[in-house]
């Protein structure tokens, strides 16, 4: 009987198993499980992994701290916005914020150094691209991430939005700077 | 019982009840329709995606960009599902169908959410996408539209659920429901799950639309969403997986290599599915990697094992039926002489291919937690996405509608020699689209964004030119893929509404023998190995299987090596 008639057998689930089924499902779920093993392995292994770090927060307490930082550490203005570049010392917490169309401020970080990234957004579903690293992640109103990066390259690196957020989506762009560093 | 309500189909031997039948007309007719004005707003989005054209201003095309993903996501392809549901049910149990006057309350409920969506969206307020992510707000009709639209899709899964009770109480079949009306109640399950996170948490939203509520979490409102939109994609996997065994069935006379195989790989869907909206969360604050990892494996990738159980098994079934038939030479023989002219084959057979080795692949790979980092929401997301849902689901119904315009809609295929080619025009071109997508993506061009260049931004980036180059290629393959789209609405409208009548009488009162009966199958001699080699029933099948693996492995490890390549994160 054909797969739109009822089954010939009406005991159909002691037929065996064809050869070429059996085999093919043992080497499927072999490599199910290799894939399932491969990321807590990445974890223990592998360099790149979100540590899952998260707080609740608001527009506000966010906003509070990421203005801290760039009062501290500001060391020039780019563009005519006179968006603030920041200069955090290594291994310092630095703060990101989204905002309809902008990333803020600018980072300047150095290369080959460690720094507790916060990003947050201040409005609505923002995503925080960084290109050409091509590094994505979620940003959410009312969340904070702390992601601990290390820059293992120098030169400019973008970020873009890619979360789509209204009209000026494709103006939301922002920098990481990365510099060669003193040592 | 009414036998005069029924007509048998001469040429295919099927048994339609009239009330079903025009149901099932009803709906068909319908998602060709909303195919047809998805289509129209796809090429507005890939022309304005192809750089060097790039036709709309930015307004237009989130607004337009939102109208193609619900009219193709939601309404084609559900339109479609509800008649392949009557048709699983009444049509192959060969019993009436229940309630039809309930089940037109539910068409029209969903022909009611589908208009109500789309005026929403056409009001111009309403641009948030398929996804409408909160706290970004959209009019409430728009939430309102999709309610509407899911309590009608709901109806109709309750009607088909009734017809194989009916079914049962008539005894109109002996022993287990068909191989493809289990799976589609496989997908009829998952579509009341899905239903039901829908409105778990569109009622909120349509409520806080509305000020009655005041705030909604974007992380929960993310993860349930999830666990209504990917739910809403394995009902598709589970029905066009249920089309493909039909059109086996019904071009090949094909019989499942073994049945317990074919349902408890159906019953993996049903199992593990819900989890999938972890797929979508990899890289969101708030969940501990524990949970994803679980999660986005659907529990150790078993659901993915049904899929790659389903792609071995389909294929399969039709080689050792154009095996028993004599075409044993070599591993391929029962391939090469397949009927790849007749476009019921040509495209389901297309379909199987792309959605295994494109959108299978390209699924599981970004599904990865960590490997997630390096795709997420770039254009590559899409690109998988097509190849699941467009060559997948899309091309599966495109194939069923071919063999349905003669047996249901009793009309002859217009311009058969254009239908002929139409699969590999639509599968082809498809398949370039989703690629130059995925490759696009992996260089970190965005989804959903209507300017690479960020020409109006205080800052900017320039994408390599390879990127520019990737994603003209979208542009020309997907206006390609357009046209046959096009080709398969004008054949099957033409046919449809103005086409010659088939030939064969097949009058209402002609249902001769109700009761299905099982037959003994007749297994040659050794058993069906015996048509096969080296002791496997479908040696070419399993072959082809081991290509497929190869090529699965070779790419996952790329993407490790890549992700390796980039910035150390913890």
């Amino acid at each position: 009987m054909t797969s739109i008639q009822p089954p010939a057998e009406a005991i159909w689930w002691k037929q065996p198993l064809d050869r070429v089924e059996g085999t093919w499902i043992a080497i499927a779920l072999v490599w199910s499980l290799i894939m399932f093993v491969m990321m807590p392995v990445w974890h223990i292994y592998g360099k790149q992994n979100l540590s899952n770090e998260a707080y609740r927060t608001t527009a506000s307490a966010f906003q509070a701290k990421t203005q801290a930082m760039v009062d501290q550490y500001t060391v020039r203005t780019m563009t005519d916005q006179q968006i603030p570049v920041v200069k955090p010392p290594p291994g310092s917490d630095v703060y990101l914020l989204g905002r309809l169309w902008q990333w803020w401020p600018i980072l300047e970080l150095e290369k080959g150094q460690t720094y507790r990234l916060h990003i947050s957004s201040m409005d609505w579903q923002h995503g925080f691209s960084l290109q050409p690293q091509n590094i994505n992640l979620q940003v959410l109103p009312g969340y904070e991430m702390v992601v601990t990066i290390t820059p293992d390259t120098s030169g400019d690196q973008t970020i873009i939005c890619n979360e789509y957020c209204g009209i000026g989506h494709h103006t939301m762009v922002g920098k990481i700077l990365v510099t060669e560093g003193g040592s | 019982m009414k036998t005069e309500l029924f007509r048998t189909c001469p040429e295919s031997g099927l048994q339609f009840h009239k009330p079903a039948e025009n149901l099932m007309r009803i709906h068909a007719v319908l998602a060709v329709v909303m195919l047809l004005i998805g289509g129209l707003s796809a090429l507005a989005v890939t022309l304005t995606r192809w750089p060097a054209v790039h036709l709309l201003p930015a307004d237009k095309f989130y607004q337009l960009l939102t109208f193609h993903g619900v009219n193709m996501l939601i309404f084609w392809i559900i339109f479609f599902e509800i008649a392949v549901l009557y048709f699983c049910s009444s049509t192959l149990l060969k019993v009436r169908l229940a309630t039809p006057r309930i089940a037109w309350i539910g068409f029209f409920l969903m022909v009611a959410g589908a208009v109500v969506n789309n005026l929403a969206v056409f009001g111009g307020n309403a641009s948030v996408m398929m996804t409408s992510y909160v706290p970004m707000p959209a009019n409430p009709n728009f939430y309102l539209g999709l309610i509407l639209f899911a309590v009608g899709a709901l109806i109709g899964c309750f009607v088909f659920l009734g017809t194989l009770v009916i079914a049962k109480e008539e005894k109109t079949y002996e022993g287990s429901i068909p191989l493809v009306t289990f799976g589609a109640l496989t997908a009829c399950i998952i579509a009341i799950f899905t239903i039901a996170m829908g409105a778990v948490i569109l009622i909120p939203t349509y409520m806080w639309s509305m000020g009655w509520i005041s705030h909604i979490d974007a992380a929960m409102y993310r993860l349930i969403w999830w666990a209504f939109g990917h739910s809403s994609q394995q009902i598709n996997v589970a029905a066009h997986v249920s089309v493909w065994y039909a059109i086996a069935a019904i071009v090949f006379g094909a019989k499942p290599l073994s049945e317990k195989v074919s349902r408890t790989a159906f019953v993996l869907y049903i199992a593990f599915l819900q989890l999938a909206s972890a797929h979508h969360l990899l890289v969101d604050p708030g969940l501990s990697s524990t949970w994803k990892i679980f999660n986005t494996s659907y529990a150790m990738y078993l659901a993915v094992l049904a899929s790659m159980i389903h792609g071995l098994t389909v294929p399969g079934s039709i080689e050792v039926a154009q095996r028993s038939k004599g075409y044993t030479k070599g591993l391929f023989e029962w391939l090469r002489k397949a009927p790849w002219g007749n476009p019921v084959f040509s495209g389901m057979f297309i379909s199987l291919i792309g959605f295994g080795f494109l959108g299978g692949i390209s699924g599981v790979v970004m599904g990865t937690e960590q490997i997630n980092i390096i795709i997420h929401n770039t254009i590559y997301v899409p690109g998988h996405f097509h190849a699941t849902v467009v060559i997948g689901t899309t091309l599966a119904f495109m194939s069923l509608t071919y063999f349905l315009i003669p047996v249901l809609f009793r009309r002859q295929v217009f311009l058969p020699g254009l239908a002929k080619w139409q699969p590999y025009i639509f599968g082809i071109s498809m398949m370039v689209f989703t690629l130059v997508m995925m490759g696009a993506g992996t260089l970190g061009v965005e989804r959903r964004h209507w300017d690479m260049a960020f020409t109006d931004a205080a800052l900017g980036f320039d994408y390599p030119a390879s990127a520019y180059t990737l994603m003209g290629l979208v542009g020309l393959s997907g206006t390609a893929a357009i046209v046959g789209g096009a080709i398969f609405v004008l054949i099957t409208v033409v046919s449809v509404f103005f086409g010659k009548r088939v030939e064969s009488e097949s009058n209402y009162g002609t249902a001769t023998t109700r009761l299905l009966k099982a037959e003994p199958t007749i297994t040659p001699a050794g058993g069906h190995e015996a048509a096969g080699k080296f002791g496997f029933a479908a040696p070419g099948t399993f072959a082809m299987a081991i290509f497929f693996l190869a090529v699965f492995v070779v790419y996952y490890a790329v993407n490790w090596k890549y992700l390796a390549s980039v910035w150390p994160m913890s």
